[in-house]
């Protein structure tokens, strides 16, 4: 098992991460978010992956065939479940932020600070 | 009937009744769900706790128990630290909906069915013994909280404050997610003390240094530890009142609590060596954000703002506590945590009478206006001294517990910090207090930032025909029984018992993958002694000391303002400036403080 499915997570994360902090549009700023999520399904499968597995469904195949570790799968599809609840809030929110703030940028819904 | 689920299961069907048949009963009946769902959970809990008291409770959904000592199903843990918690949850949440009875003019069923969703996952957080599905309790709560927040959406400020909160700490759930799947694939286990028992006998290694870094991270930015808590601010100054009594009352201190609950189980063998060095990291972070907290507070005029700055600031002292490793501490904190979780949702109760008695919640406005509702000075006054740890009231046997164990530990510099940051809390709630309902101080102080809009209603000058009574009373029974607490006999040391069981993996392992009985404990009664009644008094005249200086600062003769106030105004200014309310600031000061966590750790641990 190589090292790049990790690397590249790790790169997926980074590059949503560096979005979300230098971005002036919240619908933006959800879709970098998205992105930087998007590496944690990576890493997860990677994690559960099994050189010539198949799919971990145990019905019509041998015993002791090699499949891939299926408890990172439900994390996975747990984990998109979640990130898109997420995104529909925060996209929500932009929507509100539009119409009675007049504004997505979040430089100018910062109303409150010091 | 087993009665571990019914903590989740109570408020969950709850919840889902009232989504299905709310808007037919109208706002009563949905007032009165409420608090008869969160009062049964509560009461719930606290059999948990009474039932807990001798061994945990684990409990198997599914009936997926343990084949061999390998945990196949998800369970919950339920010891009393833990059941303690979720009843502190259940009793801020049934005061919550108590206030919001008369609080709101008028609000949707759906404000009921977040609120009861969000007690749920709360508690399923609190008692969860299954890493994932911390994780996913973790994020249900996140959620519920973020539209929370932003429930009076067409105001500027709960926008900003919710679009803050859900996206800094959806960037600190990922991190968080990223951990739980490097220890599961350096395991191969999500049970907490299935983790513990995988990686008994190994060294730590880089991946696992990360993996735990990353955890923490998670866990402390829902906390609000310095730097993560920029978010939290933002959100508890524009989150309405019930809400904001849950936040600050107990959802802060269960990003703590949950560090508690992965480190002991889990890591507290592997890092067995390294304790020394992982102490002093927590305790360290932990003083930074009491002070910053604390500091932060002072500069506040928003009643809403500053009792959040007040509230990082205990986030910080509870930090220190859990971050000192030993069970006395772990006690000790838990005890502060339920105490001060009463009191300062008490406080941010007598806040919501004077936002709906006098339409305002700025201190400079409010100034003298107080008489309008004289019960929230008295909550205002009990508040602060509570939070000042007044012997021997509510938070004082736990700070005594902290106390006795920082100095145990060699940590002999801790208790005079920690005092320190209770003085600068505990004096803004007393300074605010003061000014409010005696009128005392300058009318103007202009180092005091964010002036929050003024209302556009009129005061509420007629009581209403509904007395208030439903007001003023949840605030007075929230601070009675958090004031109180203290005198439950034999507490502090019940605790230390139930915490050293927490903290005894080999036994805990044994307990829940074997169902082998822990080890008998022995009755041991705590005697503070001197010192912690020493640094009570300290903190408490130290807190009227500095409510009296933030009143009458420029009143100070010249020369003895100069030389310190030219010191401090720059510092001051920059601190301010750095909590700019962009998000963008936010998440990068996170990466900053999870890639310094990370490297802290990695540096120190061998």
């Amino acid at each position: 098992m190589s090292y790049l499915p990790y690397a590249l997570a790790v790169w997926i994360f980074a590059v949503g991460l560096y979005g979300v902090v230098r971005s002036r549009n919240l619908v933006h700023l959800v879709v970098c978010l998205s992105v930087a999520q998007s590496s944690t399904y990576v890493l997860l499968l990677s994690i559960g992956y099994v050189n010539r597995g198949t799919a971990p469904i145990f019905a019509d195949v041998p015993k002791g065939t090699r499949a891939v570790d299926p408890v990172v799968q439900a994390l996975t599809l747990t984990d998109v479940v979640v990130s898109v609840t997420v995104a529909a809030l925060l996209l929500a929110l932009a929507i509100q932020a539009q119409r009675h703030a007049g504004t997505t940028d979040p430089d100018e819904l910062a109303e409150m600070h010091g | 009937m087993p009665l571990v689920p019914l903590v989740v299961a109570v408020p969950l069907v709850a919840a889902a009744a009232l989504t299905a048949m709310g808007q037919f009963l109208g706002r009563r009946v949905d007032d009165l769900t409420g608090i008869a769902a969160a009062a049964a959970t509560t009461v719930v809990s606290t059999m948990l706790l009474l039932r807990s008291l001798d061994h945990d409770l684990v409990y198997w959904f599914g009936g997926w128990t343990p084949r061999h000592g390998i945990a196949l199903g998800i369970a919950f843990d339920v010891d009393p630290l833990s059941a303690g918690i979720a009843a502190l949850a259940g009793a801020l949440m049934t005061a919550s909906f108590v206030f919001a009875w008369r609080y709101f003019d008028e609000v949707g069923t759906l404000f009921h069915v977040l609120m009861l969703v969000f007690l749920a996952a709360m508690n399923g957080f609190a008692l969860s013994g299954d890493l994932f599905n911390m994780f996913v309790f973790f994020e249900l709560m996140s959620v519920c909280a973020f539209a929370l927040v932003g429930y009076a959406i067409e105001q500027r400020a709960p926008l900003q404050g919710a679009i803050n909160f859900a996206a800094t700490n959806t960037v600190g759930a990922l991190l968080l997610l990223f951990g739980i799947g490097l220890v599961y694939g350096r395991t191969g286990a999500l049970n907490l003390a299935q983790i513990g028992r995988a990686l008994d006998g190994r060294a730590p290694d880089g991946l696992l240094v990360v993996a735990f870094a990353l955890l923490l991270t998670g866990f402390l930015v829902k906390a609000g530890a310095v730097p993560f808590h920029f978010w939290l601010s933002d959100a508890y100054a524009a989150a309405p009142i019930p809400v904001c009594v849950v936040l600050s009352g107990v959802m802060s201190d269960l990003g703590l609590h949950a560090v508690a609950r992965i480190y002991w189980p889990s890591f507290s063998g592997v890092f067995a060596a390294d304790a020394g060095s992982l102490r002093a990291i927590l305790v360290g972070a932990g003083v930074l954000t009491a002070l910053v907290g604390g500091t932060m507070a002072f500069f506040q005029r928003d009643l809403k703002r500053l009792l959040a700055f007040v509230t990082i600031g205990h986030v910080g002292i509870f930090l220190a506590g859990i971050g000192l490793l030993t069970a006395p501490a772990l006690a000790g904190t838990t005890l502060y945590v339920l105490a001060d979780g009463f009191v300062k949702g008490g406080l941010f109760l007598a806040v919501g009478i004077l936002l709906r008695r006098a339409r305002d919640g700025d201190e400079l406005r409010l100034r003298g206006q107080g008489g309008v509702a004289p019960m929230a000075g008295v909550a205002f006054l009990l508040g602060g001294l509570g939070l000042a740890g007044l012997p021997p009231f509510g938070t004082f046997p736990g700070s005594a517990l902290i106390i006795r164990s920082a100095n145990d530990v060699g940590y002999r510099w801790l208790p005079p910090l920690l005092a320190a940051a209770s003085i600068l809390a505990a004096g803004t709630v007393l300074r605010a207090g003061a000014r409010i309902f005696l009128g005392l101080g300058d009318a103007d102080d202009p180092s005091l930032s964010h002036e929050p809009p003024a209302a556009e209603e009129e005061p509420e000058h007629v009581p209403g025909r509904v007395s208030p009574p439903l007001l003023f009373g949840p605030a007075l029974a929230l601070m009675v029984v958090g004031l109180g607490l203290a005198f439950t006999p034999g507490l502090a040391g019940r605790a230390t018992q139930w915490a050293q069981r927490f903290e005894d993996r080999p036994a805990h392992t044994a307990e829940v993958l074997r169902g082998a009985a822990p080890r008998p404990a022995g009755t041991r009664a705590f005697h503070p002694g001197a010192a912690p009644y020493v640094y009570g008094a300290i903190s408490t005249v130290g807190a009227v000391g500095f409510a009296f200086f933030g009143l009458y600062r420029r009143r100070l003769p010249a020369h003895l303002r100069r030389v310190p106030g030219r010191l401090t105004a720059g510092p001051a200014a920059q601190l301010k400036a750095l909590h700019s309310g962009v998000v963008g600031d936010y998440v990068a000061w996170l990466t900053f403080g999870a890639a310094a966590l990370g490297g802290l750790l990695a540096l120190t641990v061998r």
